[in-house]
């Protein structure tokens, strides 16, 4: 399955991609700023995020909120930021292109001009209580703070979250918003998809003269992190206001396509996703030891972390969880997937991959994906090759991957209890730090 | 080109666009099967409608249809529940079951080389599921567990008791799960009767989008489903007495950051002639980002993440509700603001020819957005299913709410939201926001508990 597409680049540095679908008549305009949580330092946490927010509420030359003219031209439109990328997106009218790309173009231009101190403490409130209701306020909220705090060492930029730190939120100046955006916000470092009902000569000429003219910024060192291994297993425990608790287990892993990344996604799913998983027959379906149990390979720019959750059924405890998770995960490593396995995983990898593209906008559609094989490895045509990852996956490959990543004796496991209940924790674990 | 940055571009021309066409047929047993052609990607998706829900529930009962639908994927026609799964992960077939009170969907999402297969399983899920005692028991546990978990959650806990408060015994006064007590006392039995008498070929409709042909279809449906036969027993539900709720009501939470709050009360039915003009009119109120609603909580005041108000049309009449959740200090204010949006729209302060231009603008011209995948097609031709919606329903959709006037939505927000009777459910720290719920001067606090429900 290929995507076809043309990629321009403005002088300015700006990559613009154009890809036809006349399906329907919308067309999805997509922009990524290769900047996200992993290029803030610690202490400074929180920005990227919070910096998404400012771009929503108006640019000098429409200094008023971004959603109205979009939204009353028939726009649907987001943004969201991970600790890798940020990205806007509109989805329009085909004939609403224009407006969205007069608009994506100011605030990338002018966005500074009309950025006031009520603006931006309107919007840290706004972020505190997303961070609120997101993590504080929901249950087990704050064990994915404890896992990549305990993951990564406080110097490397994924151990903090991209939702960041309170302290840092409240502390962080208008003059930093001034930084961030002349260091990272620029035609340099982003990249543009166009797709949908359009015309590919008249889309570039349109996007080649709202962009074409905005200066080109400063390079972007990529984030060199310090090395990231773990020499022991760090037990650690979290109270929290749940009924029920659940254990976490994390291994490091390969980065986003580097060497063994798919075929630890597709151990991951064959351990936990879905009723047909070892784990979920094992402690959900016949021991009926755990209510839940999931697992995935996230993979990140720099560096991945596989992580399997499981939470724990009444009169059950997270030790007896902990010993069926090592022990899959062991057997994985010792006798490796059924050929069964291997073919479900790889049929299933095709089809998610498939209804990813079943949307040329929003998030995870057509022009996301394009986007993401740009800004990640520089080669938008990579569809073909992503797929192809999870067939050259063979039993012995993913066997070996398994064995190689999921060390026992190397991973970091956090027990979510009830508050006032430590006893309920894996022995020996010590108590996170979260805020 | 010259770019002009003194003003916005106006959009062009808008271009047009052909609705979905469904192609109908049915079977001898009464099941509807109907088709859209939507070629664009080798995708089929299939939705198997029931017009039985959660409503549908017996006293006492409460969960029964809910654990009927989750039950169908556990096994059939002697493949077992992992068999089940099997077959369904070997074609990566991705399967949801959805309940509400009108009705169950059963939907399944497969690349189009499978499609043959993905209509057997649904068939074989639908018509003859097994419904051993063994995975009831499995289910029913699994299911309980969840409603544990669900007291921790305050959304959760704010959906179930709000529902409770507004409606009471009514056949909309439970959430689709059921509560502990009368999941508790279900048996297979009643999943097997439920099966036999509500899930029917005589009230269901099979939709299939995407890479397909009707002919195709309706022959391989024969198929699969033959055998599936009988007529839904027993009437639509019908509405009983409303209880009559506090103004003010709350399930403490100790500690919690911030307070879930939901303002509303029973409002319209799906079929009412101010559809159109109550769509309209819950976009200025609070149906998308730059409502008024959500401008003044979040973007004015910084209280919230997002705020939002929506009318549920179902059969009978359902909820009008605002929902937030705001941070703790602002609770009462919150309240405040949130009880004076929903009056002033009655007319102190009526919809301007602005924001019904922009209310109007947003639902009508994003309109064909909602027809880009078989999915979304998919779900579009349920509604018309489910509620008896004309056939050129999505083409007449767009013009009917451009006719929409000012007098239009004011008329039907006069009509529809009545202050006097709005309920306020809050589930968050008592302790810290008692003296500010008694400024708010609607009475005394009704303190309710999680577990009530």
């Amino acid at each position: 399955m290929n995507i076809s597409f043309t990629k321009h680049t403005l002088a300015n540095g700006l990559d613009v991609l154009l890809h036809e679908d006349h399906t329907c008549p919308i067309v999805a305009v997509n922009l990524w700023y290769h900047v996200g949580s992993k290029n803030e330092r610690p202490g400074h946490t929180g920005f990227a995020h919070l910096f998404e927010h400012l771009m929503f509420e108006g640019s000098e030359h429409h200094d008023s909120g971004f959603f109205q003219p979009l939204q009353g031209a028939g726009a649907s439109l987001n943004g969201s930021t991970n600790a890798d990328r940020t990205n806007y997106w509109e989805v329009v009218p085909a004939n609403a292109l224009e407006l969205a790309l007069w608009m994506e173009s100011d605030r990338m231009g002018y966005l500074l001009p009309a950025l006031t101190e009520a603006k931006f403490s309107n919007q840290r409130d706004v972020v505190l209580n997303e961070r609120r209701q997101n993590y504080e306020n929901r249950p087990y909220g704050l064990a994915p703070m404890a896992m990549l705090a305990a993951l990564f060492p406080p110097d490397h930029p994924y151990h903090w979250m991209t939702i960041g730190e309170i302290a840092d939120l409240t502390a962080v100046k208008l003059e930093e918003v001034h930084r961030f955006f002349s260091t990272y916000y620029h035609p340099g470092n982003a990249s543009l998809v166009v797709a949908g009902d359009i015309d590919p000569a008249a889309a570039l000429a349109l996007a080649s003269a709202y962009f074409g003219d905005l200066d080109p910024g400063p390079a972007v060192a990529p984030v060199r992190p310090p090395d990231a291994t773990l020499a022991f297993e760090s037990r650690l425990l979290l109270e929290d206001r749940v009924e029920l608790p659940r254990v976490y287990i994390a291994w490091l892993t390969p980065a986003m396509f580097a060497n063994l990344d798919a075929e630890l996604d597709l151990a991951a799913d064959i351990l936990a996703n879905g009723k047909t998983s070892r784990l979920y027959r094992r402690l959900v379906f016949e021991e009926r030891i755990a209510t839940d149990v999931s697992a995935a390979q996230n993979s990140r720019e720099i560096a991945g972390f596989l992580q399997i959750a499981a939470t724990a059924a009444p009169g059950h405890t997270l030790s007896e969880l902990e010993k069926v998770i090592v022990d899959e995960s062991a057997r994985l490593a010792a006798s490796g997937p059924s050929g069964d396995e291997i073919d479900r995983g790889r049929v299933q990898a095709e089809a998610q991959f498939m209804f990813r593209l079943q949307t040329v906008g929003g998030f995870g559609g057509k022009s996301d994906q394009l986007n993401a094989y740009n800004t990640f490895i520089g080669d938008p045509a990579y569809f073909d090759r992503d797929v192809a990852r999870y067939y050259a996956a063979t039993s012995r490959s993913l066997q070996n991957a398994v064995g190689r990543y999921l060390d026992p004796t190397r991973r970091v496991t956090l027990s979510v209890v009830p508050r006032g209940r430590t006893d309920l924790a894996i022995p020996d674990s010590t108590r996170a730090v979260v805020s | 080109m010259k770019v002009d940055r003194t003003r916005l571009p106006e959009p062009t021309a808008a271009r047009s666009f052909n609705f979905p066409t469904i192609e109908k047929s049915s079977l001898s047993s009464g099941l509807r099967v109907w088709t859209v052609s939507h070629p664009s990607i080798p995708v089929v998706t299939f939705a198997l409608l029931v017009r039985r829900g959660a409503a549908d529930d017996p006293a006492g009962k409460e969960g029964l249809a809910a654990i009927t639908v989750d039950m169908l994927d556990e096994g059939s026609g002697g493949r077992s529940s992992i068999q089940m799964h099997e077959a369904l992960a070997g074609i990566g077939a991705q399967l949801d079951s959805d309940i509400g009170s009108d009705a169950a969907l059963l939907t399944t999402t497969v690349l189009s080389r499978f499609a043959d297969r993905a209509l057997t399983l649904v068939a074989d899920m639908t018509a003859r599921p097994s419904l051993d005692e063994a995975d009831f028991v499995r289910v029913r546990q699994l299911r309980l567990h969840r409603l544990t978990q669900l007291r921790d959650m305050p959304g959760a806990v704010a959906d179930r008791t709000f529902v409770k408060l507004l409606y009471g015994s009514h056949p909309y006064g439970h959430t689709p799960l059921g509560g502990e007590r009368s999941l508790a006392l279900l048996t297979v039995d009643d999943v097997r009767a439920f099966h036999a008498l509500a899930i029917r070929p005589s009230d269901a409709t099979l939709i299939a989008v995407g890479d397909c042909e009707h002919a195709a279809i309706a022959r391989l449906a024969a198929e699969a489903f033959a055998g599936w036969e009988g007529t839904a027993a027993g009437e639509a539900p019908t509405a009983t007495a409303l209880p009559q709720p506090a103004r003010v009501n709350i399930v403490p939470r100790p500690g919690a950051p911030q307070s879930e709050l939901r303002i509303g009360h029973v409002a319209v039915a799906r079929s009412t002639p101010d559809y159109h003009a109550l769509v309209a009119a819950n976009m200025v109120l609070g149906g998308q980002f730059v409502s008024r609603v959500n401008l003044n909580l979040r973007e004015d005041k910084g209280f919230t993440y997002g705020a939002r108000t929506s009318f549920d049309f179902r059969r009978l009449p359902g909820p009008f509700a605002l929902q937030a959740s705001v941070q703790t200090a602002a609770t009462g204010r919150a309240i405040e603001e949130s009880l004076d949006e929903i009056a002033a729209i009655r007319g102190t302060r009526a919809v301007t020819s602005e924001e019904l231009a922009l209310g109007v603008a947003v639902v009508t011209r994003g309109y064909a957005r909602n027809f880009e995948t078989p999915e979304q097609v998919a779900r579009g031709v349920m509604q018309i299913a489910l509620y008896d919606l004309p056939d050129d329903y999505f083409a007449q959709f767009v013009p009917q709410v451009e006719r929409v006037t000012l007098d239009d939505v004011t008329r039907v927000a006069a009509r529809h939201l009545d202050p006097a009777r709005l309920t306020t459910l809050i589930v968050g720290d008592f302790e810290v926001i008692a003296a500010d719920l008694a400024r708010l001067n609607l009475g005394e606090p009704v303190v309710l508990s999680a577990e009530t429900f």
